[in-house]
């Protein structure tokens, strides 16, 4: 049903021009990539599991020759690390990626390297990504010796002159003999560039290639990646935080958090009108370079959550100004809300709160259902009382439609939660979201108490 | 927080007063490299001023000279006038006694900043012992709480370690520490470049409130100039070493007077972009910058006189100036000095 989903919307197409209707060159179908946690020396004495970071988390595209595909996300968000796994320099853990229909997950090493004469990339560092002990020319021409392409020597150096000129660096002699310590952050990603380009690939994936770039000399780099798709057909998946320059660059978007792929559509579309309430945020968020406007304060709180124990439900409840009854809603949650009514109270009211409540890591564990702990010698009224207040404060907040009931205990009050839902994909116009905003079944779910 | 004073913004004195400093860096090859050459400015009580242009052109050692930060081997001139005190050339150990009470630093990367075998509560702990030694614990630690909840961190976890919080909870932790020693002036290098748009915005939120309550002056060095626009009163502009233009935020950005600020400017990538554009050329090196106005070889207005003298400052109205010879003065200009100059184009590889 996912997948069948999102053939439709490539079908109906958010790339320019004909390129659309074309197979896709890029299949991806919900790809996770996993880094397993190293627990303390006890645990692993006793086997116990240590956990995992879902660092992508069911990601499926499909990218279509001679697009552009944005993937964009704050920091945290697993864009990289998808790069790195189309790429093959990171193992995914399942799912599946097709390069013109053929699996390339899984492949051994000798067989990946033939199909990296396909895949280029371009890292976001230039200064970290040329050896500094190997003069440019050749650094350029390192992946037409690896693969034992090009020739004899001399033809291999008139095929660097040539990508080295086709990037800009010209006459390359003035530069096939520097060190990258000679040149400038422009020149040195203008190298990489050449690169990346050199064995003539299909796909070239760009992690950040401009975010370490002045402005005056961002636009010049982007320029010279449109020149170069282009004049090779290339296709390209670009990577970013800002969405400023992939508003320019992209034909289509995909907005990342933690993991996941939260909104894929038209670049037009995302832009003009954003659906999920993260691209909505990030969309306003961003500081414009005109002094009548400024950035609104009423912004997600909080920060991405630590993927290695992300949110239940949909990853984005916490900060969500959205949210509502089925996003998720959790223990942890109480222990943000409490934590933040503290920080805004004057001290000597904080400090009576603090000693009407227990222990608060009792919280973190996440669960549907948890006791706010009153102080090891009060009463369950106290730790209700402190709630109510928590409640008078901020009756709106998204966090009251979550919780379905409490009830005075001994030792607290027992919290219970709506049952969260993860969300699946739904579609909005051209786009495709997972938010429950957009899934008739989780509203209706909502609805009933 | 939010009822704090606000007597100190009808004082119009300047809380730091920067007059023709220079600072310069010996090479190896003997001539040195320049890089503030001349730069005056000054910040009043309340205000925030923002130092933009291109990495290379001095800002950074300009925040740094401001604060007596440079290493040894930098050679500084002119004067650096903290509320009427002198900074340059003042002892190593009456500057150490300064920074903090008076003048705080908020640095790029609070990853780096922190020590990560303390707590929180012994960052603050220290800071204030060692600037305040009369205060009691008790207060102290109220003092740390307050600076601490003015940046939305909880006091629950005032016993955590820096690795606990997350890149923006750190760096609002850093902002408290410089807050916590109640400072006049405080120098911000980029300190939003390491974090995400939404936590950027979190962060500007907090520096906007920082003028509003508690009158601090802020000299805010960045190269993004949407940060500008969101959070500076006025804008000073530096390339190669010199501040080429300097005025109100919102009439330098509505109508530039030096070429090369109107170019930063456009080469700015919005959301409002709908064509590229772009700079050519680089920065000049600073041991042997153009002769005349350094920018004449990237500028497109460039005229005959501007190779030739090096352009005079020029104010303008509004409390603004600039330094280009488009604005004069037109005595100085030599006869045919106003023609367009001509010369060849940059090569597409001589670039940043």
């Amino acid at each position: 049903m996912e997948s069948a989903q999102l053939e439709r919307s490539a079908a109906r197409g958010g790339g320019r021009g004909e390129t659309s209707r074309a197979d896709p060159l890029l299949e991806v179908r919900d790809l996770r990539t996993l880094f397993g946690l190293r627990g303390s020396f006890a645990d692993r004495l006793r086997g116990a599991e240590a956990g995992s970071v879902h660092a992508v988390d069911g990601v499926s595209f499909d990218l279509r020759p001679g697009e552009v595909l944005g993937i964009v996300g704050e920091s945290g968000s697993g864009k990289t690390t998808l790069g790195r796994t189309l790429l093959g320099l990171v193992d995914a853990t399942s799912g599946s990626i097709k390069l013109e229909g053929r699996e390339i997950t899984g492949l051994g090493e000798a067989e990946f390297r033939e199909l990296r004469t396909r895949l280029g990339i371009v890292f976001q560092d230039p200064h970290a990504s040329l050896n500094p002990a190997l003069t440019i020319g050749a650094s350029v021409g390192d992946p037409l010796r690896f693969h034992g392409l090009g020739g004899s020597d001399e033809e291999r150096r008139g095929r660097v002159v040539a990508a080295l000129e086709r990037v800009g660096l010209a006459p390359a002699q003035q530069f096939m003999d520097k060190y990258p310590a000679a040149l400038s952050g422009g020149q040195k990603q203008r190298a990489v560039l050449a690169r990346a380009i050199i064995l003539g690939p299909d796909i070239l994936i760009a992690d950040e290639p401009v975010s370490m770039l002045d402005m005056s000399v961002r636009a010049k780099i982007l320029e010279l990646m449109l020149d170069l798709k282009r004049e090779f057909a290339l296709t390209y998946v670009y990577i970013t935080h800002d969405l400023a320059t992939a508003k320019f660059f992209c034909d289509r978007i995909a907005i990342m958090y933690l993991g996941r792929i939260v909104e894929i559509g038209p670049a037009a579309q995302i832009y003009d009108d954003p659906k999920h309430p993260y691209t909505q945020a990030l969309l306003r968020a961003i500081p414009e370079p005109d002094p009548s406007r400024t950035v609104p304060r009423d912004l997600p709180r909080g920060e991405v959550p630590d993927a290695v124990m992300p949110p239940l439900g949909c990853s984005l409840h916490p900060r969500c100004p959205r949210a509502f009854e089925v996003c998720g809603w959790e223990s942890r949650d109480l222990r943000t809300l409490l934590e933040l009514r503290w920080t805004q109270l004057p001290e000597e009211e904080f400090e009576r709160e603090r000693a009407l409540i227990g222990d608060l890591d009792v919280l973190d564990e996440p669960a549907t259902e948890c006791v706010l702990p009153a102080a090891p010698d009060g009463a369950g009224d106290d730790a209700a009382e402190v709630l109510e207040r928590l409640r008078a404060e901020a009756p709106d907040d998204p966090f009251w439609k979550g919780v379905a009931s409490t009830d005075v205990e001994q030792g607290g009050v027992r919290v219970r939660f709506r049952d969260g839902i993860v969300p699946g994909e739904s579609e909005a116009d051209a786009a495709l979201v997972r938010c429950h905003l957009y899934d008739d079944a989780a509203l209706a779910k909502a609805r009933k108490p | 927080m939010s009822d704090g004073p606000v007597t100190a913004s009808t004082d119009t004195e300047p809380v730091l007063r920067v007059n023709d400093l220079r600072v310069w860096y010996g090479t190896q090859d003997g001539d040195p490299v320049r890089a503030v050459d001349g730069v005056s400015l000054e910040i009043k009580a309340g205000e925030t001023l923002g130092l933009v242009g291109e990495s290379g052109c001095g800002k950074s050692t300009l925040g740094r000279g401001v604060l007596g930060l440079l290493p040894d081997s930098a050679g500084v001139e002119g004067r650096v006038l903290y509320r009427d005190r002198e900074l340059v050339g003042i002892p190593p150990k009456e500057m150490r006694a300064m920074r903090g009470p008076e003048v705080g630093l908020i640095f790029q990367e609070p990853m780096t900043r922190l020590n990560p075998l303390v707590t929180i509560e012994s960052h603050f702990m220290e800071t204030l012992r060692a600037h305040e030694p009369e205060l009691d614990k008790e207060e102290m630690k109220r003092r740390s709480l307050e600076a601490l909840a003015g940046m939305g961190i909880p006091p629950t976890r005032f016993k955590q370690y820096p690795h606990e919080f997350s890149g923006g909870m750190r760096q609002r932790i850093m902002i408290a520490l410089a807050l916590v020693l109640g400072p006049k002036l405080l120098v911000a290098d980029e300190p939003t470049t390491a974090l995400d748009v939404i936590v950027e915005a979190q962060i500007l939120g907090i520096l906007a409130d920082l003028r509003r309550n508690f009158d601090t002056a802020l000299l805010l060095i960045t190269h993004n100039l949407g940060i500008v626009a969101e959070a500076c009163d006025r804008l000073a502009v530096m390339y190669a070493g010199r501040i080429v233009e300097e005025g109100d935020a919102r009439e330098v950005f509505a109508e530039p007077a030096h070429p090369y600020t109107r170019e930063l400017l456009r080469s700015i990538i919005s959301l409002d972009t709908t064509g590229l554009h772009y700079i050519p050329g680089a920065p000049p090196n600073l041991i042997d910058p153009p002769s005349g106005c350094r920018f004449h070889p990237r500028c497109p207005n460039a005229m005959r006189v501007c190779p030739e003298r090096f352009p005079i400052e020029v104010p303008l109205a509004g409390g603004r100036r600039t330094e280009c010879w488009l604005h004069g003065p037109a005595d100085e200009i030599p006869p045919g000095g106003s023609e367009p100059l001509e010369r060849q184009e940059i090569a597409l590889a001589e670039e940043a």
